[in-house]
């Protein structure tokens, strides 16, 4: 599965504030070691996922989530699911 | 690739922070001098970090009920509560503390750690939800990952961010539990029960309330938060503990919902660890008898916290948001944590120092716990000792 251009870009927008300094991220970047987000800022960053798509993401996803392709794919499938 | 190659980078991080402050690697409690004072690096210090919030340990009804226990039954049961591991004293201080909270049906567990891990990796499942405060504890999270229920977090204390989790669960078929704790164990603070329990009504959740910290601590005869609150028929289950106020090691969860028997057959925690042992059984069960027995305990507990609570405050240390036994110091740097714990020590008071990502903000901590067996006199030296160290000093 895919993620949908519009929910990648909207989900790169939420992340960017998380990330210091001038990184443009990209779909493959790993979340941990590229944009070097730690377990406190995902559990921020899972909160704005929620209210932006207004979907309720399970923290178990996370483990399944490596890079910002693989959050966006959760993001897509859940939307999907309660959809 | 070695098998522990995976763990350097916390272990170089476990070596910096080392060689900044290796007192606190290796304390060690080298002698129990009292319930309050003990022998660490040679220094007799004040105890004011130990979760031992009534004295129950070293209490002469508590040590006798132990010794006897454990000359008439034993070392250890060698066996599941399954098995051969329910002696009658497991069965009777379940019906205690089930007669203590004024529910029906009790279960002890091996530990306090184990009862969270039991209840919410059997309870609920991969077809339920959880929606649990973000400053839970570790066991309750760790539950909740073993049986493999869906949870979600909803921010400390915010009633609104639940509702609004709750509203988008509520269109899906699924049952939904909500997990609190009475007091938070980093930040002493109580959770916002009677708007918690209001809620779980209106959306038909199951609630569930870890007292770990508050049993005995909070309530009119120190049942906990529930008790407190005057919400205790909202909660449907009581998880607790027996190595805080109580003084020993065990665990229990108790309702009033008869099914939770069930629980003994279904939950691996529970089946598949040897039980409690009798000298412990026996300790926590006398305890208990002096919780109902010396209200004044209670009262002692809060006195020599609001009293810390408001000097430290004066001070103008950055502590918890409200008074509690539990009493939090934040430090804006992990290494001005470090100097103000070791200068505490070395003016003979122990306290728990807590770093990110431990903590829920974080944010490093000194974290106070303070005992009805703390005189008046040994709170204001461990007052004295934080106000060598304020800022202005």
């Amino acid at each position: 599965m895919k993620a949908d251009k519009e929910v990648l870009e909207k989900i790169i927008g939420i992340l960017q504030p998380f990330v210091s300094g001038s990184v443009d991220i990209v779909p493959g970047m790993d979340i941990e070691t590229d944009l070097a987000i730690d377990s406190l800022k995902s559990m921020e960053i899972l909160a704005n996922l929620e209210d932006t798509f207004d979907i309720s993401i399970p923290i178990n996803v996370l483990s399944e989530v490596r890079t910002v392709e693989d959050l966006a794919v959760q993001v897509q499938k859940i939307i999907g699911a309660e959809g | 690739m070695g098998l522990f190659d995976k763990f350097e980078k916390i272990a170089a991080s476990k070596r910096d922070l080392e060689s900044q402050c290796p007192a606190f690697f290796n304390v060690v409690i080298q002698d129990i001098i009292s319930s309050t004072e003990a022998l660490i690096g040679g220094r007799k210090v004040i105890l004011a970090g130990t979760n031992n919030y009534l004295g129950m340990p070293l209490r002469r009804e508590c040590i006798q009920a132990a010794c006897k226990a454990l000359q008439e039954e034993g070392t250890g049961t060698t066996g599941s509560r399954m098995a051969n591991g329910t002696y009658a004293s497991h069965v009777d201080l379940e019906r205690d503390i089930s007669d203590f909270l004024g529910k029906s049906n009790t279960i002890v567990f091996t530990t306090g750690y184990s009862a969270n891990l039991a209840m919410l990796s059997t309870m609920v499942g991969p077809r339920d939800f959880v929606l649990l405060d973000a400053d839970c504890h570790a066991s309750i999270y760790d539950g909740c990952r073993l049986g493999g229920v869906q949870v979600f977090r909803f921010k400390h204390n915010d009633l609104d961010d639940l509702e609004k989790r709750l509203k988008r669960l509520s269109n899906q078929d699924a049952d939904v539990l909500i997990v609190v704790e009475g007091l938070y164990s980093m930040m002493g603070d109580r959770a916002s029960l009677p708007g918690i329990a209001a809620l779980k009504e209106e959306y038909g959740a199951y609630l569930l309330v870890d007292e770990a910290h508050s049993l005995g601590v909070l309530g009119e005869t120190g049942r906990g938060l529930a008790q407190e609150a005057g919400v205790e028929d909202a909660v449907d289950f009581v998880v607790g503990t027996f190595s805080k106020s109580l003084g020993s090691v065990g665990g229990f969860c108790s309702s009033n919902h008869s099914e939770l028997e069930i629980i003994r057959y279904t939950s691996r925690p529970y089946v598949f660890t040897a039980s409690s042992s009798p000298a412990n059984i026996a300790a926590a069960k006398a305890a208990l008898s002096i919780i109902r027995k010396e209200p004044g305990l209670r009262e002692k507990l809060w006195d020599n916290a609001n009293f810390l609570y408001s000097r430290l405050k004066a001070m103008g240390f950055h502590v918890g948001p409200e008074a509690s036994p539990i009493i939090p110091v934040r430090c804006a740097r992990i290494q001005e944590a470090f100097a103000m714990w070791n200068a505490l020590l070395e003016r003979g008071v122990y306290v728990n120092m807590v770093l990110p990502p431990a903590t829920p903000d974080g944010t490093a901590l000194l974290r106070c716990s303070l005992s009805a067996a703390h005189t008046h006199s040994q709170v204001e030296s461990i007052a004295d000792a934080f106000e060598a160290q304020r800022p202005s000093a």
